[in-house]
């Protein structure tokens, strides 16, 4: 590993601890929710990095499916990988949430349902590439499949909106307390960072893996 | 001057790590016939596809009459040992679908009975032997009235009245101009044909140029192999 | 663009012959869609009002699970000889080929679906009160729905390892809107529409159809080429 994936681990770490322990004291507990309203610090980031990280996958697909340069394919490899780990979270946390808030661990909300078909799609493209071999297969069969699966992005995002569903409505950043959206903030920045680091290594990971595939 | 029918400039293509061809670098002018000649496991098959684009190269390249490959499969045919027939449609209908499909030119009253199908042709292709579905093979590469043709163990799974068959349909090939290249463990049955010569070994290109491979290297290689199986892998 | 169109017409032509010639098949695929609603029923427990509200959804699912064999054979006899390289090689072009199964499966699930509606009143008692003619206009955009992204998912999955578990695993969570959508129509059809819901969930289905069509033409040649 690089000194400067080190340093930004490191840097991702400590943000971490500082966003948690904001989430937790800093803010305010919400009138309705009182504390469990903390689960959204992590939830909401989570969400996003989640999305992003599968709309990452969708651009290194069409990447590699534009130059056939390996580098595309080692972003797609790391984006679904982390997608789909982010994916799972995100359906942990909600569950934990959901259950004294709803008191249900699971229901079959249009939001968690569409949650579950977005996490299952990719993790399809897991198994496919797990079963097809040849590496230029494999890049160009799970790219056009990730670009297929990718219509679950949006479909999860605006389910809540069209739906009539039990899941919060995303709230405008206006009509927060200001110490919940600075903790919000914070801990996206640090999320967002610790995406962006692990698919760093698991980029490399990739790399190092086609290298010794290949014999080269 | 007319482009070579095929140039490779080191062409190499790996399956899952191995290199089943690597560095061939050859170029056979237009109505040349070549023999492809090499053991079991040399990297034949997969050099044969790469002439047909069938495969892509990995490294290097390949070019078909002086430009890309996969824009002149109009005019290259293919036969090895998948022989894309539908097993449900009978050996007519086979055809038929292909000639359709690719627009071709030949008649297909005329290349069942050139491979001696015609009385069997109204069957499904399920029924065939082996032998008949190679010829149902041969048919269909006869239709398209390739400028170039690949065959990939042409005398495979037939009988000894498919053998003279095939060496009829080379001269005719030949002699109309057709640019071909099989590959045989047959050496002996086609080097009077041949033009060009390219022996293969562990995927490397050890021998290609004009004329017949010479004497004592065949005796060599048939010393060396025993029993050999008639189709191969890729 | 002429000379795709006309060779996918051929391909299409190819499909229904070899449907026709394997009538089997599509019989022993049409059992397979009965048995699943017949299976279904023990899940809805054998109570005449929730059999009847999900009906459409045990049509749906019965079907989708049919389709998954449909699929998966229509790429075995182009795998089996390499027929589908033979025809690459012709060379056909890949969107003709894409659009030619698609529309093969797609004829091949509508007729499945078009048969299992009569199953699912008589054995769900749900009498379509919302309309028979509406019924069957939903089941071919539904089978559309399953086929194209089907096609997609069996051209891939039938050459790779596992295929058998690899294709529903693929295909099921990629459906999801489109049978979602479908399901509503129907159920529309079976309990009727007081509020007038039909066309847009007709609507959305259809958008769903539009973009896995476009994508799959799209796509293909990616699949198929080396």
């Amino acid at each position: 590993m690089t000194l400067g994936m080190r340093v930004s681990g490191g840097v991702a770490v400590l943000l971490w601890v500082l966003g948690m322990a904001a989430g937790l004291t800093l803010a305010p507990p919400e009138e309705h929710m009182s504390d469990l309203v903390r689960i959204m610090f992590v939830h909401v980031p989570v969400a996003w990095a989640a999305m992003a990280t599968f709309t990452v996958a969708l651009v290194a697909s069409v990447g590699w499916l534009a130059t056939h340069r390996w580098g595309w394919d080692h972003l797609l490899d790391a984006s679904l990988e982390v997608g789909v780990l982010l994916g799972v979270l995100l359906s942990v946390q909600g569950s934990v949430w959901g259950y004294p808030t709803w008191g249900t661990w699971w229901t079959w909300d249009p939001r968690l349902t569409s949650v579950a078909v977005m996490v299952l799609s990719f993790l399809g493209i897991l198994a496919l590439r797990a079963f097809v071999d040849e590496p230029e297969k494999r890049a160009s069969w799970s790219a056009a499949a990730s670009i297929l699966a990718w219509g679950s992005v949006p479909f999860t995002y605006f389910c809540v909106k069209v739906m009539n569903s039990l899941h919060q409505k995303q709230t405008p950043w206006g009509a927060m307390h200001p110490d919940m959206l600075k903790a919000l903030l914070l801990n996206t920045a640090t999320i967002t960072l610790l995406t962006v680091w692990m698919l760093m290594a698991r980029y490399q990971l990739a790399r190092t893996e086609l290298r010794r595939e290949l014999g080269t | 001057m007319a482009p070579p029918a095929i140039a490779t400039a080191g062409a190499g293509r790996r399956f899952i790590g191995r290199w089943a061809v690597r560095g061939v670098t050859l170029a056979v002018p237009q109505g040349a016939f070549l023999l492809v000649y090499g053991p079991n496991g040399a990297g034949k098959t997969t050099l044969l596809r790469l002439m047909g684009s069938a495969l892509a190269p990995n490294e290097g390249t390949v070019s078909l009459f002086g430009g890309e490959a996969a824009p002149a499969r109009s005019r290259v045919a293919l036969l090895t040992h998948a022989d894309g027939h539908y097993d449900e449609l009978s050996g007519r209908e086979n055809l038929e679908q292909a000639k359709a499909l690719g627009g071709l030119r030949g008649s297909v009253d005329e290349v069942l009975v050139r491979v001696g199908l015609h009385l069997r042709a109204r069957d499904p292709v399920r029924q065939y032997s082996a032998g008949m579905r190679k010829r149902l093979a041969f048919a269909r590469l006869l239709l398209k009235e390739p400028e170039l043709a690949l065959f990939d163990e042409p005398y495979a799974a037939l009988d000894e009245e498919g053998h003279t068959v095939v060496d009829a349909l080379f001269q005719e090939l030949h002699a109309r101009g057709t640019t071909v290249v099989v590959s045989t463990h047959q050496v002996a049955r086609v080097s009077a044909l041949c033009t060009h010569h390219a022996e293969l070994c562990a995927g490397q290109l050890v021998a290609f140029g004009p004329g017949a491979p010479a004497r004592s290297r065949q005796g060599v290689r048939a010393a060396g192999s025993l029993g050999e199986p008639s189709a191969e892998g890729p | 663009m002429k000379e795709v169109v006309r060779q996918c017409s051929l391909v299409v032509r190819k499909e229904l012959l070899h449907l026709w010639r394997g009538k089997a098949r599509l019989v022993a695929t049409g059992a397979f869609a009965f048995a699943n609603l017949v299976v279904f029923s023990f899940a809805g427990g054998l109570h005449g009002e929730a059999m009847r509200t999900n009906a459409a959804g045990f049509l749906w699912v019965g079907i989708l699970l049919a389709s998954t064999l449909a699929l998966g054979e229509s790429f075995r006899v182009e795998v089996q000889n390499q027929a589908l390289e033979a025809m690459v090689l012709l060379p056909v072009h890949p969107a003709a080929i894409f659009y030619g199964k698609a529309i093969g499966n797609f004829v091949l699930l509508s007729l499945v679906g078009a048969v299992m509606v009569p199953c699912s009143i008589v054995l769900f008692d749900a009498v379509p009160v919302g309309g028979l003619g509406r019924l069957f206009l939903t089941i071919p955009f539904g089978a559309a729905a399953i086929s194209a992204p089907g096609t997609m998912h069996a051209a891939l999955s039938c050459r790779a390892r596992s295929r058998d578990v690899l294709l529903p695993l693929l295909l099921f969570p990629l459906v999801v809107p489109g049978l979602v959508a479908a399901v509503q129509a129907t159920q529309l059809c079976f309990l009727g529409d007081a509020m007038g819901e039909y066309g847009s969930w007709l609507t959305v289905l259809a958008a769903y159809c539009v973009v896995q069509w476009g994508l799959g033409g799209l796509l293909f040649s990616h699949i198929v080429e080396e």
